[in-house]
């Protein structure tokens, strides 16, 4: 049985009200589930509250907002008065920004339960970040802090870029924290299960995003919950690489914490990486393992006739949607291909002043914020074949919609999108 | 030992007890992106039950994969009718635990011998998580 204070006693016996010791019940049968002995403190939280899935949309027709909240971020069939919250809280992305209104085929009434669910959420004390990157603007936890995060690319970010400390959260789990400041202490809050599991040696230097998303995806494969430690030439890794490395490992794999020597801050060394224990034989990742990478993520289906193109997944960094927009700059969009751009808002401000909406939307292009289109499991009508940047779209939306996918580089999916046509190839790596 | 009279012991982390068919999966499981809630099946097209429903069955697999939606998707089943009658699974995460709870339906895991490796798509299977035992009564 998990260890209680007496304040997280309090909690639990209804002290704090019964939405609070709702959510403790939920902490301790969760803790229990997992062997937790404790649970941690937390003031930073980030979780999804607002996205309407069939379910909650059933559960907001018969009793609000609420009542959604207590079923599904607590556990709990009563339907509780819910609190401000507890911690400072963060919304990640949903399924429907405001800017997709009109855009068919997105359904209207979503967005109006989608706009409504974030100002339950706002009355609430959540921050509305509304991105499955909540660290590309501004919630940066700082190293070492306990937090309780989910989206799992969000979560392996958290764990090996910032040396911040989390698992995997879930709905459930990230609403009771965010009410009770506490999530159980266990997995990757206790430094002994952060080291590395498997040694990844890479032959190649991986040369940009769609390099670093290749070998993500490998990574991933091989290891699938565990922790690579990557080796080689690899180079100053920037936000976008990192971003698109660990999304492929949580697609592939469902890693949660990794580890670059000399770049990720749990693993100064190799040795430290692996917490000064034996070093495993190195795993190889080389030409080949390059190659049949991008075959496997180009494997579904085979018309080189593109429908839309999608772009920035994970949400994309400032520096992506600059270079879409220098892509298209003075192009235009073939007349049977979307291209749709997904950023979080407060980077399309910024996108905004620096020109780069305009230039993307004058080719023909959309900027989408707050939203995924396999959050919100809708892609342009008609669409029967897509491509994107992003190793972990073209892993996950085959399934959600059932359309064809290639994977190429940003250049080689806008050519898609002016051209109508898949050109892409996988160049040859660097050394 | 004949397949029938298997029995398996591990942790049940959330009570309960029911007899059904099982379903095996070798290979992890994805929620988000991985099943569809609606229907109960598994919609990832690179896996090896793709196409299958698991709803009613006890979904016996190695663990969860992909990302934090698991719980959420398989907390849908539950609302949407469509759960599996049962999980036994082998690597425990919070990803498949809180899933687990959030399906409210009996569920084992931490075993002294691999469930995928001795169970069969099929097979009649007594799941007893009050005292974390999985017995095969018919194959």
């Amino acid at each position: 049985m998990v260890g209680l204070t007496d304040e997280e006693k309090r909690m639990r016996d209804g002290a704090e009200g019964d939405a609070v010791a709702a959510a403790m019940d939920l902490l301790i049968r969760y803790a229990d589930a997992l062997g937790a002995e404790r649970l941690c403190e937390t003031r930073n939280v980030a979780g999804t509250t607002t996205q309407p899935s069939p379910a909650k949309e059933k559960l907001v027709a018969e009793g609000g907002w609420a009542k959604a909240f207590s079923v599904i971020s607590l556990d709990c069939d009563d339907d509780l008065e819910i609190p401000p919250m507890r911690v400072p809280t963060c919304q990640l992305q949903h399924g429907f920004g405001e800017d997709a209104r009109g855009i068919m085929p997105y359904p209207g009434h979503k967005i109006d339960l989608q706009a409504e669910a974030e100002s339950f959420a706002s009355s609430r004390g959540v921050n509305v970040l509304a991105t499955c990157t909540p660290y590309q603007v501004g919630n940066l936890p700082t190293y070492g802090e306990h937090v309780a995060w989910m989206e799992s690319s969000a979560v392996v970010y958290a764990n090996s870029v910032l040396g911040a400390r989390t698992n995997c959260e879930g709905g459930a789990s990230t609403g009771a924290a965010s009410l009770t400041g506490r999530i159980p202490c266990w997995g990757n809050h206790h430094r002994e299960n952060r080291y590395g599991t498997h040694l990844i040696e890479t032959t190649l230097a991986p040369d940009g995003f769609q390099d670093w998303g290749m070998l993500g995806y490998f990574a991933g494969d091989v290891v699938q919950e565990e922790r690579p430690v990557v080796i080689g030439e690899l180079g100053s890794p920037d936000l976008a690489d990192l971003k698109h490395f660990g999304a492929a490992a949580a697609s592939s794999g469902g890693v949660e914490m990794y580890h670059l020597p000399g770049r990720t801050p749990d693993a100064p060394t190799l040795e430290a990486a692996f917490g000064g224990r034996a070093i495993p034989e190195p795993i190889r990742y080389g030409e080949a393992e390059r190659r049949a990478v991008y075959e496997s993520l180009n494997s579904i289906g085979d018309s080189e006739d593109v429908d839309f193109v999608l772009l920035g997944c994970p949400h994309a960094s400032l520096e992506q949607v600059g270079r879409v927009a220098r892509a298209l700059e003075g192009r235009t969009l073939s007349s049977g291909c979307e291209l749709w751009l997904m950023t979080p808002r407060a980077l399309r401000t910024v996108a905004d002043r620096n020109g780069w909406t305009e230039t993307i939307r004058r080719a023909g292009g959309r900027v989408l914020t707050d939203s995924c289109p396999a959050m919100s499991r809708v892609a342009p009508e008609g669409t029967r074949v897509f491509a994107t940047d992003s190793a972990k779209q073209a892993h996950y939306l085959p399934a959600i919609l059932g359309i064809e996918a290639w994977f190429g580089t940003l250049e080689d999916c806008v050519d898609a999108a002016v051209t109508g046509r898949w050109r892409g190839s996988l160049g040859k790596a660097a050394r | 030992m004949t397949a029938a009279g298997v029995l398996l012991h591990g942790r049940g982390i959330v009570p309960g007890r029911v007899v059904g068919e099982a379903l095996v999966s070798r290979e992890t499981i994805s929620g988000w992106g991985g099943i569809d809630p609606a229907t109960g099946t598994i919609i990832e097209r690179r896996h090896e039950l793709f196409g299958v429903c698991f709803t009613g069955k006890v979904l016996v697999f190695p663990g969860a994969k992909g990302s934090s939606g698991w719980s959420g998707f398989f907390q849908s089943t539950r609302l949407l009718g469509t759960a599996p009658l049962a999980m036994v699974f082998t690597r425990l995460t919070t990803k498949a635990a809180l899933g687990a709870i959030v399906t409210r339906v009996p569920a084992i895991t931490d075993f002294d011998d691999d469930p995928v490796a001795r169970i069969t798509t099929g097979d009649l299977v007594e799941v007893d998580a009050d005292h974390g035992l999985v017995r095969v009564l018919r194959r």
